[in-house]
């Protein structure tokens, strides 16, 4: 599987790392004692995370009339929040599996991020889906379990029991796609490490590893079919959770765009909170040779190219409502731009369709500021869309008798903090403890891919890629 | 996992690329030494190849598992909706199979996933409370090392020692297990 990478592309690793500066460079921010910063932000994670906790005990106490929904809004911020998340946790497996498969090697710096984003966005998302559901001590009806409730079984028919399997089973393997890749960089960290409990705790999470050659050969091949099996299951996850919907008969809910739609919207949420992140990340842990600008402007195009997608979704969906003849249909399109939450439908177009389009400016794309401030406005309008799809085609029952309006209670608002002070607490946990970097993928692109110096300095070109400057030979 | 009963004494030549001990794994090889394995800190592509280890057989592992998570799947709808407790929603025939790929999907998924990552600790030999056998601790970092047994060589060990440092070796150690 080697092939030639071009000199004139840009280097994907700056400053001219050797193995052991990407060694010491990345497993710097799990030896050292916290910084200042990293401790502040626990401490706020942790604080949000306990009043979080405490309102969605009052709200399991109490019960789901503490926010509010009522007879004709049934579902609302609940399930925007846990499509919001869901969508999220995709970018992750996307990066790791995806472009492992379009062997795209600027992954390999943000995939580790990426990957842990993933994970902790799909938890956020599952304790939607307890509280939603108002018991989460019987959240076990939802599986296929023999019972004495009159056996019956779950439905099988149903697209909320193939979400329960598609969520967990997504779950489970990006946990497992993201752990495999964590093996050898813990034994990097166990064979660094001074403190006794440190070697216990990375011995045991790196298993033993020793990185032999065979060990090697099984583990590529291993991480081959992991992505080759990921890349359909992150299409069918959100595919799946936009079936919830596209299965009803509800106006606006019922359309068959919606599985590409969602899958595009959810890649395009996704990318732009691992920007966020990352843009952090290589700040705080000076990360700027590995995450250099030529990965967010990467990222940026993904962006772009799916905000596009999402953009083209909304109008084909505005003139299929129209061309269908269905009053209901055209109804609750015109009612989503024009009602009474015309506010909600613009703040998604806005955020979705216009303000993304500014990637097509290079100097934007490779902008830092932009960048971060870009990616929040696209999940904001993330969760708009989401909230547009639920709530403006619920409000509007067949009978104007039962019309009403959905106004967010105290909980309702607590409950979605509950959710960011779980994701970076868990976040926060993860980068001080884990290296963020991968830095085993990083070391395989170190030599094709990266800034050289002369071989005397760098003391690792010494093979033939110096006599042949035109093309490095890659390793992959 | 042939490190845990291997016992004795290993010279290790430790190299400082990957594109050095590739070629060594080659040139050692043509003079007649049996090296016992190759520590790296990443995958080197063609190494496996070069030492002579067999194609892995994980796939098969992995299609065996994918194939019983289907079959789980179909078992598990046809008992429960077609025969148990046949149930008619929405007008819909109460065992279509159609209704159902996306659970026969996950399922494949999830047992192929686990299945071969289960199949791959065992087959190395990994797990918590395993002590790795390290070589050389750098190996993990920066360093490649090459292990040879000297117990299963017959050639000398002064003479192996200078066959490594002939290939690139920067530096050749004694380890003893």
């Amino acid at each position: 599987m080697s092939h030639v990478t071009s000199a004139v592309r840009t280097p994907l690793v700056t400053g001219g790392k050797t193995y052991a500066d990407v060694t010491e460079d990345i497993s710097k921010q799990v030896e050292g004692a916290p910084t200042r910063e990293w401790t502040i932000a626990f401490i706020i994670a942790v604080v949000v995370l306990i009043y979080g906790t405490a309102c969605l005990f009052w709200t399991w106490w109490e019960g789901l009339g503490v926010w509010g929904l009522n007879k004709t809004v049934g579902w609302a911020w609940d399930i925007t929040n846990f499509v919001w998340w869901v969508g999220i946790g995709h970018a992750g497996t996307l990066i790791s599996a995806i472009l492992l498969l379009f062997r795209q090697k600027w992954r390999t710096a943000v995939n580790r991020a990426a990957e842990a984003m993933t994970i902790f966005a799909v938890i956020c998302a599952a304790s939607f889906i307890m509280m939603h559901a108002g018991r989460p001590w019987v959240a076990y009806w939802c599986l296929p379990l023999p019972n004495t409730l009159g056996s019956l079984w779950v439905n099988f028919k149903s697209p909320l029991v193939w979400d329960v399997f598609a969520i967990s089973t997504y779950f489970t393997v990006s946990l497992v796609f993201w752990y495999m890749g964590l093996i050898p960089d813990l034994a990097t960290i166990r064979d660094r490490a001074r403190s006794k409990v440190s070697r216990y705790m990375y011995g045991a999470f790196s298993l033993g590893w020793n990185g032999s050659a065979k060990t090697w050969a099984r583990y590529e091949y291993m991480s081959l079919i992991l992505a080759g099996l990921s890349t359909p299951l992150v299409l069918s996850v959100h595919t799946i959770v936009s079936m919830d919907f596209a299965t009803s008969v509800i106006p606006g809910w019922h359309t068959t765009i919606f599985p590409p739609y969602f899958v595009a919207g959810a890649i395009f949420s996704g990318f732009a909170m691992v920007q966020n992140l990352v843009l952090i990340i290589r700040v705080v842990f000076k990360l700027e040779d590995y995450i250099t600008v030529e990965h967010i402007e990467s990222m940026n195009k993904v962006i772009t190219l799916t905000g596009s997608i999402v953009g083209v979704a909304y109008l084909t969906e505005f003139f299929i409502a129209w061309y269908s003849g269905v009053e209901f249909e055209s109804y609750a399109f015109i009612n989503r731009a024009t009602g009474p939450y015309w506010w909600a439908y613009w703040a998604m177009m806005t955020c979705n369709v216009i303000t993304p389009q500014l990637f097509w400016s290079r100097a934007i794309r490779r902008s830092i500021v932009w960048t971060f401030v870009l990616s929040v406005v696209v999940n904001i309008g993330m969760w708009f869309e989401r909230f547009v799809i639920i709530v403006t085609s619920l409000h509007r029952d067949y009978l104007p008798s039962s019309w009403a309006m959905f106004h967010p209670t105290l909980f309702d608002i607590s409950d979605y903090i509950f959710s960011f002070g779980l994701f970076f607490t868990l976040f926060l946990l993860f980068s001080k403890f884990l290296p963020v970097v991968n830095m085993a993928e990083v070391k395989t692109i170190i030599k094709s891919s990266s800034e050289k110096l002369p071989a005397s300095v760098s003391g690792v070109a010494k093979g033939e890629r110096v006599a042949n400057p035109t093309f490095n030979k890659d390793v992959e | 996992m042939s490190d845990a009963h291997s016992n004795g004494k290993f010279l290790v030549g430790i190299y400082d690329d990957d594109d050095v001990v590739l070629q060594a794994v080659k040139d050692v090889k043509k003079a007649g030494v049996r090296i016992h394995e190759v520590y790296s800190p990443f995958p080197i592509h063609g190494l496996d190849v070069a030492l002579g280890h067999p194609r892995s057989r994980l796939g098969i592992a992995a299609f065996m598992f994918a194939l019983s998570g289907t079959i789980t799947a179909l078992s598990l709808t046809f008992y429960t909706e077609g025969f148990d407790w046949p149930m008619i929603v929405g007008g819909k025939d109460s065992y279509s199979p159609i209704i159902y790929v996306p659970i026969f999907f996950e399922l494949t998924v999830l047992f192929c996933a686990l299945g071969m990552v289960g199949t791959f600790l065992v087959s190395n030999g990994l797990g918590p409370t395993v002590k790795p056998l390290m070589y050389d601790l750098r190996t993990t970092d920066n360093k490649f090392a090459m292990a040879i047994d000297l117990s299963k060589n017959n050639i000398g060990e002064v003479d192996i020692e200078q066959i490594l440092k002939s290939s690139g070796a920067a530096e050749v150690n004694v380890k003893q297990f």
